[in-house]
This record gives structure tokens, sequence and C-alpha cells, in this order.
């Protein structure tokens, strides 16, 4: 196998630049006449704006301009918009109340946006922003889910803080399963707020050329096109030909680049007002404050079996947190991106389950890597946990007992979806044979001896991602189309360009996209450049989320590359004077079948862009565009394993072992693949074991708000992983690919806490699993002992 | 304003700044040398760590003014021509960075990591790096390359 091709660990382009300190992110730029903003935000978690006096911060040295939500207004500037219309139980679309860049008359989280101070330099428009005095009218504030029904209104349009109550499923054939079910296993459980923290910090610059009268975004972003085009359609109404956004190199994104925020939005509105370019970029206390936080469910899930443990419904209730406000995509997460997940690997017949999604005085919330997945497969995960233990049986074999078997396939899944393919029998065993599972007895044994408790969790998840078909999204409520495009020129001399509009943050497209080619067309790897991040030059694109950049976007690059192949076919079959129908092509090369008649795929090139004896009816060149649709999500599926350790002494857990084994279909390149996988999974175990964004219930202060609050899992917090791979092809795209950058954040939580609650013989512990949360169970185990 | 004259990656620099500027910001904004990254405001990231008088520090802790005369080393500095340093190359070839945005303070660091410890354990070297986050990796891939730049700079 050339090392360049498809399933070869090829060492990736990006990173000579990377490496060297010449990246290029939006911080990074700088442009001829800069302004630097800085947003005067909201102290208060709700509040009514009295009045905002600018007038001393427009005074100060060095200031441009001072705007707020009134200037906004008065401009006819409209609301950021949530881009997925959720229709609840009654039929009515949810609730979605505005959400403006720059608030007008409340204030509804803390670090909300009430003024922007535009200067000279970015230390005057701090200073400047200081100088800025907002009177604000403090109201009763509410940060909890679960309480938020009963607290004060934060819209007028969304009594009783509901955005909406939704279902999906057979709520009476899940009732009946339950009342003559052998056993069912209940668990009230709590999935805890995320903070995304991309190492880049969200960073904009808008400028506005008043000679051709249009605009030029640089933005931290995932998706260039769905801003520009949320941008100009529903915020700023621009014309999108006269607006171009450039998504440099991106540090890291996780979901929280995905959206249209207030400050992009505000620096480009601004750009015009002043004429000059606007720069902001977040302190991380911003990132804290006013990026789109994850997760924050409370839940109630019932899971019911017969005497052979085999299940037979599951119900589920969850509250949702949306925030103050709805970010793009918020409606769909804790819906269709959740509960449709539910059935996970297993066969249950019958599934119901029902979604408040609630507004809170809270930064909005919206997908985070997984984003819904993990929530439903951490809620699953447990309760089959919980069953196992309190009907006695082994975990691993409870599992085992109840998932769709192989032959199965194509699955309907009571939750509205249709599995693929898949065979989680065969990543159970050879997960099982990894961690030594036979002999996991001996070695807790051996942890006792020394005092510690030892633990094994499991986890058994699949994801629907590969994001989307577009018809299947349309009826259930989006409002874009989630295609991924693809252009691929090859220029006179033999090189290709590939333009994409996905959008690489970290998961090294430029190399993994590249081998494709390179494998497809017959081309050097060296010869290849991938391009992608700007408007300006890639046909318009969905950008990159939800799993979905090789499986859609490169899926559109093997469709580009086959009409290259195809027009190719015809300029061969000239040159080599033959029948196009003869013509084959292999490794680079066109030939007349059966002959040693070739000419590589260069020299076609060239003679496309050289057509001096060429075909009748062909045009010149050879730069195809595909666009492609996916027929269906692609589902990856898995079992992730992990063993603990724990000193009861002191609450410290060790992960003692971790063992990933995932079925993503076809691989291009397993050093990445394997890569996103240790990357999800520190996510996962961050969840599990460190990370939660707190609201103080009284203040809604953000309690977290800078990593000397927020736990991330630095180095010494994780292990090694040790990673393996079954592979069941996709059906029906054509690479066979599935999607691998959430799996490891969406299979590892509830692996770490079945862990823990098996090490401690708790039935649940919520997360973050705190070495506090730890000792003190540990402790309540050792009492009855110390009475004796 | 004041000025402050330093060595950067073998070259004579000055500029004028302010009392308050840092020597991330000195280096990024006066000196375009942005390979230095800011991922927080509370010296918790590690993206900014550099060389300054052959110890690795985050910039970000350090005032313009204090490096006066000081002789400091950024990412920018570490390659000879194309010829990446052992433990660059130990991040490429072991897939050390995603996003890239981390990695320059974690090359960095790493590197001065091995000059007081030639040889670590993995323990060592995730007590190390508990300076420097990264939220793309996991460190799994990071633990590997300084491995294996430890050995290759050994050998």
């Amino acid at each position: 196998m050339p090392d360049t091709g498809i399933g070869a660990s090829t060492r990736r382009k990006e990173d000579q630049r990377f490496l060297t300190g010449k990246g290029r992110y939006t911080d990074d730029l700088n442009r001829p006449g800069q302004t630097y903003a800085v947003f005067v935000r909201s102290p208060h978690a709700h509040a009514g704006l009295k009045n905002v006096d600018t007038s001393a911060a427009e005074s100060a040295e060095g200031v441009v301009a001072v705007f707020t939500g009134k200037d906004m207004e008065d401009d006819g500037v409209g609301s950021l918009p949530c881009g997925w219309t959720v229709v609840d139980k009654e039929g009515n679309p949810h609730k979605g109340p505005p959400h403006f860049p720059l608030a007008r008359y409340k204030v509804r989280y803390v670090g909300d946006h009430v003024a922007v101070v535009i200067a000279e330099t970015l230390e005057q428009a701090r200073d400047a922003a200081e100088l800025v005095e907002v009177d604000y009218d403090e109201q009763p504030a509410n940060v909890e889910p679960a309480k938020a029904m009963d607290a004060p209104q934060l819209h007028d349009d969304a009594p009783n803080n509901l955005c909406y109550d939704w279902e999906l499923g057979d709520g009476g054939a899940v009732d009946e399963a339950i009342s003559k079910a052998h056993h069912v296993a209940k668990l009230d459980l709590v999935n805890n707020r995320l903070i995304p923290n991309a190492i880049e910090p969200r960073a904009a610059i808008g400028e506005y050329d008043e000679g051709t009268d249009s605009y030029t975004i640089y933005s931290t972003s995932q998706n260039p096109h769905l801003l520009r085009l949320i941008l100009c359609a529903f915020v700023l109404n621009l014309p999108e030909h006269k607006v171009r956004v450039i998504a440099p190199d991106v540090g890291g994104g996780f979901g929280s680049k995905i959206y249209a925020y207030a400050e992009e939005t505000v620096c480009t509105w601004a750009s015009k007002r002043i004429n000059r370019p606007v720069k902001w970029t977040a302190e991380r206390a911003e990132s804290f404050l006013a990026d789109a936080h994850g997760r924050d469910h409370v839940t109630h899930v019932e899971l019911a079996m017969d005497e052979d443990g085999n299940f037979t419904a599951l119900k589920v209730q969850t509250t949702a947190n949306m925030g103050a406000y709805l970010s793009n995509f918020a409606t769909c997460i804790p819906t269709y991106l959740y509960a449709t997940l539910l059935a996970g690997q297993y066969k249950t017949p019958v599934i119901y389950a029902n979604v408040k999604a609630v507004f809170t005085n809270t930064a909005p919330v919206d997908a985070y890597r997984g984003a819904g997945r993990p929530e439903a497969t951490f809620l699953l995960e447990r309760v089959v946990e919980v069953a196992a233990r309190e009907m006695d049986m082994d975990p691993a074999e409870l599992r085992r007992r109840n998932f769709i078997p192989p032959d199965a396939f194509p699955y309907d899944t009571p939750v509205a979806l249709t599995y693929d393919t898949g065979n989680y029998e065969a990543a159970l065993d050879e997960a099982l044979k990894m961690i030594d599972y036979q002999n996991f007895s001996e070695r807790k044994a051996e942890s006792e001896k020394r005092g510690k408790l030892r633990g094994i969790g499991f986890s058994a998840y699949i994801e629907a991602c590969g994001i989307a078909p577009s018809a299947v999204v349309g009826a259930l409520g989006a409002g874009v189309g989630l295609w991924e495009s693809a252009q691929v020129r090859f220029n006179a001399t033999g090189s290709v360009s590939v333009f994409t509009g996905s959008h690489s943050h970290g998961q090294g497209h430029e190399t993994t996209f590249a081998q494709l080619v390179s494998e497809t067309l017959g081309v050097p790897y060296e010869s290849i450049n991938i391009v992608h991040g700007d408007t300006g030059s890639i046909p318009m694109g969905m950008g990159t989320y939800g799993s979905r950049s090789l499986a859609v976007g490169g899926s559109a690059i093997q469709k580009a590359c086959d009409k290259v192949i195809d027009k190719g076919k015809k300029i061969a079959a000239h040159m080599l004077e033959a029948s196009v129908d003869d013509i084959e092509f292999d490794k680079g090369a066109f030939r007349v079948a059966g002959t040693d008649k070739e000419k590589s795929i260069a020299e076609v090139a060239f003679a496309a862009y050289v057509p001096h004896d060429y075909p009748e009816g062909v045009e010149p060149g050879l730069d195809e565009t595909a666009f492609y649709d996916p027929a269906n999500f692609t589902y990856p599926a898995g079992v992730h394993i992990c063993e603990v350790e724990i000193d009861p002494d002191t609450g410290e857990v060790e992960i003692a072992d971790w063992v990933a084994v995932d079925d993503f279909g076809r691989v291009i390149n397993p050093m990445i693949v394997e890569g996103q996988v240790h990357g999800g999974i520190a996510q996962g175990v961050g969840q599990a074991l460190l990370e939660h964004g707190i609201y103080d219930p009284e203040s809604g202060q953000l309690i977290t708000g800078s990593y000397m609050d927020y736990t991330m899992p630095r180095a010494d917090d994780l292990p090694s992983f040790k990673v393996g791979m079954t592979e069941t092809l996709c059906t029906h795209n054509p690479l066979g690919v599935k999607g691998c950058g959430e799996a490891g954040a969406i299979a590892a939580p509830p692996a770490v806490i079945n862990a823990i609650t098996d090490a401690l013989g708790v039935m649940h512990m919520d997360m973050p699993a705190t070495r506090e949360k730890i000792w003190r169970a540990a402790q309540q185990n050792r009492q009855p002992q110390a009475a004796e | 304003m004041p000025t402050v004259s330093m060595t950067v990656n073998g070259k004579q620099v000055s500029g004028e700044v302010e009392g308050r500027t840092l020597l991330s910001d000195f280096l990024r904004e006066n000196l375009n040398l942005t390979g230095t990254h800011i991922g927080c405001d509370t010296s918790q990231c590690g993206a900014c760590v550099v060389h300054v008088n052959g110890d690795s520090i985050k910039s970000c802790t350090l005032l313009a003014l204090q490096a006066e005369g000081a002789e400091v080393l950024t990412i920018e500095g570490l390659a000879n021509g194309t010829n990446l340093h052992p433990m660059q190359q130990a991040f490429k070839e072991h897939h050390g960075l995603q996003c890239g945005f981390c990695t320059p303070g974690m090359v960095m660091s790493a590197i001065d990591l091995l000059k007081h410890n030639p040889d670590p354990s993995e323990d060592e070297i995730r007590d190390w790096l508990q300076g420097n986050m990264c939220r793309c990796t996991g460190y799994h891939n990071i633990v590997k390359a300084i491995q294996a730049a430890a050995q290759d700079m050994r050998s």
C-alpha cells in the first residue's frame, strides 16, 4: 500500500505550518486601518435596561464609536435566528423569542451583550468600556432547568419559560409494557452543563469596502457559508453576493464555532458604520460567559424487562436547558439528535420520550461534541447498568442479549431511525478480549489488597452522524439542507486543487481528503491541495459538525472525482483513437482495454486546457463540481470499557485501563481517526470526572468562569488509551465511511460512571464524579464496617 | 511610552510598549510573531510558552519590560530552515497535534522538560504538561511524541 492512499496513516500536510508557528488563525490577522471592539456585558442574570449612558466612553481617548442595542434597532438589524423548528405535542411550533445581537430593553444572562466600544487600540477600547454607565433594573433570576417552569418569566412570548413540550414514540404501548414488566430499572440523573473551551478563543474581523459596497468577515467559524447565510438573510439583511466569509486556521470548535454569534454580527455591522475594519477577540472569560454551552439535562428514565433480561420498553422524561435565548440549532439537539438515539444498540421494541425545553438565565445551550447523542447514551448505558445490577446479571451479557443482531439490518428503531448496518457483538467481543475481562476479578482482588477499590464500566454506544439527509431533516423542521459540495480542479500542469465546503479545525482534512483524491485519481499526494474555509473560493458548502466531513464532504469529493474521470475518458478516447466505452481508468491512467495504449491523467488534463486536438462536443477544462446529499445518517457504534481504581481515603480515581473498539466503516487515515477517538474520550472523561458549568442559583453568576474554576482535563488526569476497530461498511455512501469525531465524547461518560459506581458499590453518581463525591460515597460504604 | 530591547530568535529587536504590555502581546503585536498563541487570561492554558534565557515560561506572565535584555526563543525560531527541531518532527510523526493552537506552547514546554529530564517516564511527562492544555488530542499522542523525541535526542 502506498503510504499516502486510502488506509495509510499518512503524516499530516497541515502540520508543517502549525509546528513552525506559521498557522494563520483569525487573531493573527490584522487589516489596514483596523479598530478594536470590546463588549460591555451584563453583570446581572436578569435585568431591565433602564438607561445605557455611553457619553463618557465616547469622549474617552482613542474611542471611535460606541453602539447599543438601540442603534442596531434603529438601523433595522434583526434577531439571531434559530434554524430548526420543533413542533410540540399539540402541533405548535416552539417558542422562539427574539435574540438581538445587542440587548434591547432587557438582559437575560450574565455576559449578555449590552454595548460595544470601538477604539484605535484594544487597551483604549477596554478602558473606555468601563466608562459605559448602565442603569439596570435587577429582577429575580433562575438558572436551574428543573425550576424553570415556576420561575420568573424571561420572555413575554414564552409563558412558564417553556420553549416546547415535545414527544416521540408510542407512550401508551410503553406504559403498558412497563405495567407488565418483570422488572423496571429506574434512574434520576443530571447531564451536566459543559463549556466547550476550544483552546483558540472566538474572534472576528468585520471589514467593509466602500468602493465595492461589500464586506469581508474573518471569523473562527466551522461553517463560513452558514455564517454568511445567517448574517445576510436573517440578521443584517445584506446581499449574500456582497459578503465574503473567511474562516482561516481555526483552533478547535467542538460545535461552539458553528453558530452566528452577536460578536461577529456587531463587528460586521459596525465596520460599515465607521467605515473601518473592526476586530474582536474573546478573552477566555468571555468564552466562558458567551460561547454556546452544551448538555444540561435533567432526566428520569425507566427501563422495563422480562425475567430473562430482555428489554421490553424504555421511557424517558427530560427537561433540557436552552439557556436565555435559542442558539442557531438549540431546538434540535434535545429532540432529533437525542430522543432518536434512545434505542442505542438494543432491540427494545417500544420507546417513548418526552422533552420539555426551558429558558433560564444562563448562556444559550447548543451542540457540543456529540450533541444530544452523549445525553442519550449516558442515560441508556447507565440504566442498563442499573438493570444488570438489580437483575444480578453480567453487564456485558445483558447488553449482548439485547443487541440488534447482525442479520437484522437494515433495522427500523421505534424512534424514527433506520440503522443501515452494524455488528455490535463483534465490538463487544474484541473489547472484552482487549481489556482481559475474564481476569477482572483477579485484578479487583489485587487492588483490594492494596486498599483500593477497582471497578469496570461498559458503554455500548451508537450515534447518528454524517448529518444529514436534507429531505429528512427538512421534514423534521430544519431550515437548511445538509448536503455538501466539492470542486476538483485539475490545473494545466497536472496538479489538483480541491475546494471543499467542509471546514477543518483540527480534523486533518488537508491530509485525509488528499489521500482520497490521490487514491481515486492516481495523482501524487504532494500534487493535491485542499482549499477550504473561504466563501470567496469554495462552492457553497455547509461546513463541519455532526461528524459529517468525510461521510458527506468526502462523498462529494468522490463524486466530483468520478465526474473528472468520466470526462477524462472522453478526452483520452480521442487521444488514443478508441471508443469511450473501451477506455478504462486505473491508477492515474486511461487505457484502452486489453492493450498497453494509455494516457496519464496529467496528459489528459493538459489536453483539456490546451485543446488543439480535441474531441468534438466536449468542453475544454478539467474542473468538476459535485454536491452530495446523503440518503441516511451513518451509524458508527462501538464498545468502550473503562477500568478505574479508587483510593477510598482520598477519593482519587485513576483510570487504570481504557479500551475503545469502534466501527467507523472504512477508515482513510487510521492515525487521524485514532487521534479523533483519543480527543473525544478525553472530553467525555472531562464531563464524567471534572467539568461542570455551574451558575450560582441565587445570583445567576457563572461560578466556573475561568480555568481556575472550570476543571479542564490535563495530561495527568488521563491515561493512554487502547483503540481497536471493527468494520462494517456504511451501505449508502460511496466511500463506505461513517464518522469518528464525536464517538469518544459520546461513549466515554457512562463508561466512567459505570466503572466508578461499580467500584463503590453504589447505583448512581451524578457527573462530574469529583473526588469529594467519590470520597463521601466511599466513606458511607465504610460506616457499617466501622460500627461492627 | 518606554522602549524595550531584547534578542528574539537570535535577532536584536526593540519596540515601544505600555507598562502593562505583556511579553506575549509584544511578540504578537509588535514583532508579528503570531506563532505564540493566547488561549486564556489566567495564565493557565500554556499556549504562549516561549523560552526566556533558556527556560520555558508562559509569556503572558511576564511584562514585556521585564524581558529587557533577555534572550527569547519562540516557536518561529526553532526550526533550522525547513529542518524541524526533533521535537517538532516527533509531534508530526506521532500526530501530537490536531488544530495546532496549543502546539507551539506544547513544543516549547516539552523541549524544556527534556533539558531537565532527558529520559522522562510517561507519568513525568504528564506531570510536566499540567501547565499546557490541549482540547483536541487527549494528550495521548503528545505524550508519545515527547517520548519519541526524548529517545531521538538522546541518541
